[in-house]
C-alpha cells in the first residue's frame, strides 16, 4: 500500500502552467529522489505534498484518505514534515531551543509555566545521538557546522513522529565531507520505516541513497525508475530533454 | 577522523554532548551587560573621589529613581527589540497617559479609577500600534513614528494645553504612589528592580519568551515551527505602551502634576539603555539585566556631568558615544566568535 498517492495533479498560476496531471506513489521507509531543471514543477508539487498551497486539480492521497491541506500545519499534523533548503533555524538560540521551538516541553502550572530545559537538552541528546550526529543540544545554531544544522532540521522531524519528509536540496550548501554526513541521515530516517522525497541536483548524492528516482521536466513526470534500472547518464538525459522519456 | 574512533562513535557523542561549551568566566566577560556594569562601577568610583557631594544617599537616591523611568520602559522595549522591532511611540504614549490619569484625577474621581484609566489608555495605543505592525503588515519603524506624533497631539487636545495640578481628593495617595520610598529606596526603584527580575525570568525560562528570541532571530522559521507570530508581536507592542503608562503614572505622583510634554525625547534614552545593554536592533538578542544597567549608566553619566559642573548639554554626546561604542564592542565580539 502506498503511504502518499498523487493521482493526475495539476496547478496553475495565472497562465503559466508549473503541473501537468502528475501521478506518483511513495511507499513506506521508501527514499525517492525527485530531479529536475529549474522550473520543471519539483518545487511546486513538493509545496502541495507539504500544503503550502492545494493542486489546481488532482487529488492527494494519504494512506488511503484523500486530504486538503490549506497550509503547512495541516500536513505536519498528518505526519508530513519538510526540511526547507534554508532550514528554517534560529541562529541566535541553541539546537535544543530549535527543536522545540513551537512544542516546547514545560513543566508547572500555568501561570507560573516555564521550559523544562532539563528535558529537552535530553531528548535533544537522544535523538542527536540516535541520529549519530554530533550535535550538542546546548550549541547555538550560529556556531554550527553545514552538516549540524541539517542534523537539527532532521531530528526536528523525528520528534513530530513524520512519516513523510521533504527535503529540499539538503547538500547544496555543505562540505563535501558533510554531504556524507547528511546522506547517513537520511539512510537511518529510512531504517526507521520513514520515507523521505529528496530533491536534489546533485546525482551522486540522489544516486547514493535513493531506491528510485522520479524525473521531472516542463511540469510532467518523464521517468520514475528504480535507481537499480537507471543510470546518471540516462537521468542527465532525461532532465535536459535529450531523452524525452523512460 | 581515525577509524577506532568510528567504532566508538555514540559513546564518543555522549562525551560530547555532556561538555559545556565554556565556562562560566568565560560567559561572564563575553556579555556586554557585565562591562557596562565594570564601566559603571569605575565612574561612580571616579567621582566618588573627584567631588564628594557624589556619594551621598540624597545623590544616589536621585540617581536611581530618575533612571527608574526609563528602566521600566525599556523592559517593555526590549521584548519589542528582541523580535527585531522598535517602539518610537512610547515618549508620547507617557504625555498621553499622565494626562489621561490628570483630567480623570482633576474631575475628581479617585486614584483607583484614574491611575488604571491611564494604564487602559495606554494599553489602547499600543494595540493600535500592534495592530497594524502584526496584522495590516507596517513596518514597525513607521508605525510608531505615527503614534509617536499622534498620541503626543491627543495629549495636547485632550488637556487644553494647559498643565494639571488639581488632582482632587485622592492627591496624597498619587503623590505617594509615585514620589514615596520605602526601605530609603524610592517606589519606582522597586517597581524597576521587581519588573527586571519578573522580565529576566520571563525571556530566560518561559515559552513565550524565548519564541520571542525565534522571532528575532528568523520570523520565518519561528512561523514555519507554528510559532503565532502575529499574535506575539501584537503583545509585545502592547506591553511595551503598558511599560510607558506605567512610569507615566509613577512620574505623574512623583511630579505631582500632568503635562502633556512629558517624555518628548525619552524613546530614545530607552532605545539606548536596551542597546548599551546589548540588544541587538536587528533583533534576537537582549537581556533584562542589560536594559536596566544601560539605563542606569546613562543616568550616572548625566547625573556625573552636572555634579562635575560640566555643562548638562554634554549628555547627549557621552550617550551617543556610549551607543556606538557598544554596538562597536558588539560586533569586534560577534566576529572572534565567527
Amino acid at each position: 500500500m502506498a503511504l502518499l498517492r498523487l493521482k493526475s495533479i495539476t496547478k496553475s498560476f495565472g497562465a503559466i502552467h508549473a503541473l501537468n496531471g502528475v501521478d506518483a506513489e511513495i511507499h513506506p521507509g521508501e527514499i525517492v529522489g525527485l530531479m529536475g531543471d529549474n522550473g520543471a514543477g519539483k518545487s511546486t508539487l513538493v509545496k502541495i505534498i507539504a500544503g503550502n498551497f492545494p493542486p489546481t486539480s488532482g487529488e492527494v492521497v494519504l494512506s488511503d484518505e484523500t486530504v486538503h491541506f490549506t497550509q503547512p500545519l495541516d500536513a505536519r499534523a498528518k505526519g508530513i514534515e519538510i526540511v526547507y533548503q534554508d532550514l528554517a533555524l534560529c541562529d541566535n538560540l541553541t539546537a535544543a531551543e530549535n527543536l522545540f521551538l513551537g512544542r516546547e516541553i514545560r513543566k508547572g502550572i500555568w501561570p507560573f509555566r516555564v521550559m523544562n530545559y532539563d528535558a529537552m537538552f535530553k531528548k535533544a541528546g537522544e535523538l542527536f545521538e540516535e541520529l549519530q550526529s554530533e550535535t550538542r543540544p546546548r550549541d547555538l545554531v550560529r556556531r554550527m557546522s553545514g552538516g549540524q544544522r541539517q542534523a537539527v532540521a532532521i531530528a526536528r522531524t523525528r520528534l513530530s513522529k513524520a512519516k513523510l519528509v521533504l527535503m529540499d536540496e539538503p547538500t547544496a550548501a555543505i562540505s563535501v565531507r558533510q554531504v556524507e554526513q547528511v546522506l547517513a541521515l537520511i539512510r537511518r530516517l529510512k531504517q526507521q520505516g520513514i520515507s523521505v522525497v529528496l530533491i536534489s541536483h546533485r546525482m551522486p548524492d540522489v544516486f547514493a541513497v535513493s531506491d528510485r528516482v522520479i524525473v521531472m521536466r516542463r511540469g510532467a513526470k518523464v521517468a520514475d525508475k528504480a535507481i537499480k534500472d537507471t543510470s546518471p547518464e540516462e537521468v542527465t538525459g532525461l532532465i535536459t530533454g535529450a531523452i524525452r522519456a523512460a | 577522523m581515525p577509524p577506532e574512533k568510528v567504532e566508538t562513535a555514540s559513546v564518543s557523542i555522549q562525551d560530547v554532548v555532556g561538555i559545556q561549551q565554556s565556562t562560566f568566566l568565560q560567559r561572564l566577560t563575553a556579555s556586554q551587560p557585565f562591562w557596562i556594569t565594570v564601566a559603571l562601577f569605575a565612574i561612580i568610583v571616579f567621582m566618588s573621589f573627584y567631588e564628594p557631594a557624589y556619594a551621598t544617599e540624597r545623590n544616589f537616591y536621585n540617581i536611581t529613581r530618575n533612571f527608574a523611568f526609563i528602566g521600566i520602559m525599556a523592559m517593555g522595549m526590549l521584548a519589542v527589540i528582541i523580535t527585531g522591532g522598535i517602539d518610537l511611540s512610547v515618549g508620547s504614549i507617557m504625555g498621553f497617559v499622565t494626562i489621561v490619569a490628570g483630567v480623570i484625577l482633576e474631575a475628581h474621581y479617585p486614584w483607583w479609577v484614574a491611575l488604571p484609566a491611564g494604564l487602559l489608555a495606554g494599553a489602547a495605543l499600543g494595540a493600535i500600534n500592534g495592530y497594524i505592525i502584526a496584522y495590516v503588515g507596517l513596518p514597525p519603524f513607521v508605525v510608531t513614528l505615527g503614534m509617536l506624533a499622534a498620541a503626543r497631539s491627543f495629549a495636547q487636545i485632550l488637556s487644553g494645553n494647559r498643565m494639571i495640578t488639581d488632582f482632587g481628593p485622592d492627591k496624597q495617595v498619587v503623590l505617594e504612589i509615585g514620589g514615596g520610598q520605602l526601605l530609603g529606596i524610592a517606589n519606582p526603584v522597586w517597581v524597576l528592580v521587581i519588573l527586571t527580575l519578573i522580565f529576566g525570568f520571563v525571556f530566560n525560562y518561559t515559552s513565550w519568551g524565548r519564541r520571542l528570541f525565534a522571532i528575532g532571530g528568523n520570523e520565518q522559521a519561528a512561523q514555519l515551527t507554528g510559532v503565532p507570530v502575529r499574535r506575539m508581536k501584537f503583545q509585545v507592542y502592547v506591553l511595551s505602551a503598558c511599560m510607558a503608562a506605567l512610569s507615566s503614572i509613577l512620574i505623574l505622583g512623583w511630579q505631582g502634576s500632568a503635562i502633556n510634554a512629558l517624555g518628548i525625547g525619552y524613546e530614545l534614552r530607552v532605545i539606548a539603555s536596551t542597546v548599551i545593554g546589548g540588544a541587538d536592533l536587528m533583533g534576537g538578542a537582549g537581556t533584562a539585566y542589560g536594559a536596566f544597567i544601560g539605563a542606569a549608566l546613562i543616568e550616572v553619566i548625566r547625573n556625573g556631568l552636572l555634579m562635575a559642573g560640566v555643562d548638562a548639554n554634554w549628555q547627549g554626546a557621552f550617550v551617543g558615544l556610549f551607543i556606538v561604542l557598544a554596538v562597536y564592542l558588539e560586533r569586534l565580539r560577534g566576529r572572534s566568535r565567527a
